[in-house]
């Protein structure tokens, strides 16, 4: 790949723009209130663990965290497994609507959450499933499920026919051909598909604060309560914000060298 | 390759069908339902019609009025951001090292922004661009620049708008660099023996195979940034004012704020057909551009 003059200078200036405020943010966590309030520090002078220790010892905030990883994994798993069968109608066959069913999946990738946010607590609120994580991992699938079909309909793609055909030839049955060829050769793609699912059900906080009040509170939501009539608890604040960070750097090592095909939706 | 015809198809995009349909054509039917009545409370429901499509397209309005301009602000930031980002997104792209253990540090970094919930986004700006805690604010106002997004509306657009290239722009740039992967060795090599310059490599090789994720990474941002509100709703809370005051947050304002459902229904509707219309703008382009492909791969 052919690259130009002064990339190098170009990518480090770039990489320090994102790290700035990611690394403003870190320090602020390690910070005393006082210190943040008093003087502009570059480092934690008096480095202190006290905004950690009061999150991870305090229930109503470190359930926030269990809660929205709750609700991000049961949207994981049904978003895969409904899209799993679809992309592969998509990539295999031609039925009638298909392409108008795929464009409106497409449509509702681009639906405004804030559009939903009501009619889904009505919805919610009458099958009573309202502040359970159940609401809210149904509510992201809106979005989900037509990114994972995407997705994987890529990667079903890449699969050649021929394989196929050689399965149902020597007698394998549509389930059993499924679950024994298909989904180990496109393992990557599944797990690319998860990881982009669990991301953007992550990110989301709209429809998760909307859909919830006390019992499935998501960590977002906690994060507003450091306002508070003392000020603002910046410090709380940065912490809390710092730990939100962590699963997705965790999650992006995995995908690291499928990222790039991931984003392009599988159609690269 | 053919794909073949076989209706059985539907039974396998049938569990698709129903979680999407249940989460989207539900909730949208009360919408429709709620945009033609009006309420004096206690549940008590009656018609009004069109009366809020009406009163909604009046800029004399109240609603209107906050509509359309919202809906300007809206598309003049989409606009801003769309040509900030796709350039600088390309030239990170092209700046990506070629090959050893930076690639993977250098995604990793890139992706970082992406994975950051959107509210913690919204705080990391708050923070850093505050005048009295935060680095940028601190740094700026010490070279002499009052600068302060809570009171100033310019400032508080620039730092909407610089937020959100922090946050998007690796985007384009992972799209792009998916993109230039995929040009085989081959077509430097002869551009190479042509004695191409880098800019003709770069308009007659690259940007053509480019084309097809940007348009991806440009419908994407176009539509993310069209429905913005998490982000600037914590760090300006859609103020000074209402000067970033987006649709979304207007939305959320009329429907969670007031409660008025009859007008936040009818304001969906509308905002909701704009996105339909322009997601079918570019879905036509995205597979005719496919269909166009097709052909000269075929001969080449």
């Amino acid at each position: 790949m052919h690259s130009i003059p002064g990339r190098r200078l170009i990518m480090g200036l770039f990489l320090i723009f994102l790290m700035l405020p990611i690394y403003w943010l870190v320090n602020m966590s390690f910070k005393t209130n006082g210190e943040i309030i008093s003087t502009m520090t570059l480092w934690p002078h008096a480095p202190t663990l006290q905004h950690y220790r009061r999150i991870f010892t305090d229930e109503s905030w470190y359930s926030g965290y269990i809660n929205s990883l709750e609700y991000v994994i049961i949207n994981t798993i049904i978003s895969i497994s409904v899209a799993l069968p679809a992309a592969y109608a998509f990539s295999r066959y031609r039925f009638l609507g298909d392409k108008h069913l795929f464009f409106w999946l497409l449509s509702n990738r681009m639906a405004p959450a804030a559009v939903y946010a009501l009619p889904f607590f009505n919805l919610y609120s009458a099958i009573g499933l309202f502040d359970t994580p159940w609401a809210v991992a149904l509510a992201h699938c809106i979005f989900n499920v037509p990114l994972a079909v995407w997705i994987l309909e890529g990667f079903v793609s890449g699969v050649p026919r021929e394989i196929d055909e050689t399965a149902f030839l020597d007698g394998y049955s549509f389930p059993r051909f499924f679950i024994r060829i298909l989904v180990p050769l496109i393992a990557s793609g599944i797990g690319v598909a998860a990881f982009f699912c669990f991301m953007f059900s992550w990110v989301e906080l709209l429809l998760a604060r909307t859909l919830t009040s006390v019992n499935a509170k998501p960590i977002a939501a906690v994060m507003t309560r450091t306002v508070s009539a003392a000020g603002m608890d910046w410090g709380l604040l940065a912490a809390a914000g710092v730990l939100t960070i962590i699963p997705g750097a965790l999650v992006i090592w995995f995908v690291r060298n499928y990222i790039a095909r991931g984003f392009a939706l599988g159609r690269v | 390759m053919d794909k073949t015809v076989n209706q059985k198809a539907w039974f396998l995009v049938l569990p698709v069908f129903l979680v999407v349909a249940f989460s989207a054509v539900l909730p949208l039917m009360t919408v429709v339902n709620y945009s033609m009545q009006d309420t004096f409370g206690n549940n008590q429901f009656f018609w009004n019609g069109v009366g809020w499509f009406k009163e909604l397209l009046d800029p004399s309005t109240d609603l209107g009025g906050r509509f359309l301009a919202s809906l300007g602000r809206n598309l003049f930031f989409s606009l801003v951001i769309l040509a900030i980002e796709v350039p600088l997104g390309i030239v990170v792209a092209l700046s990506m090292p070629r090959q050893g253990w930076t690639v993977a540090a250098c995604l990793v970094t890139l992706a970082l922004p992406l994975l950051i919930p959107w509210n913690v986004v919204g705080t990391i700006w708050q923070i850093f661009g505050r005048p009295d805690i935060g680095l940028l604010g601190y740094v700026l106002n010490h070279i002499g620049l009052d600068y302060n997004y809570v009171s100033n509306d310019i400032d508080a657009w620039v730092t909407v708008i610089v937020m959100d290239v922090w946050h998007w722009t690796s985007l384009v740039a992972l799209l792009c660099y998916a993109g230039l992967k995929s040009i085989p060795e081959a077509y430097y090599q002869a551009a190479q023996i042509d004695g191409a310059s880098r800019w003709a490599v770069f308009k007659a090789i690259q940007l053509p195979k480019m084309n097809r994720v940007l348009l991806i990474a440009v419908l994407l941002r176009f539509m993310d940034s069209f429905m913005i509100y998490t982000e600037p709703f914590v760090v300006t809370g859609g103020g000074p004012g209402n000067s970033t005051t987006f649709v979304s947050i207007e939305l959320v304002k009329i429907a969670l704020g007031q409660f008025d459902l009859g007008k936040a229904a009818a304001l969906s509707l509308v905002y909701n057909l704009i996105i339909l219309i322009v997601c079918w703008i570019f879905y036509t382009v995205m597979t005719n551009a496919g269909s166009e492909r097709k052909p000269q791969e075929g001969a080449a």
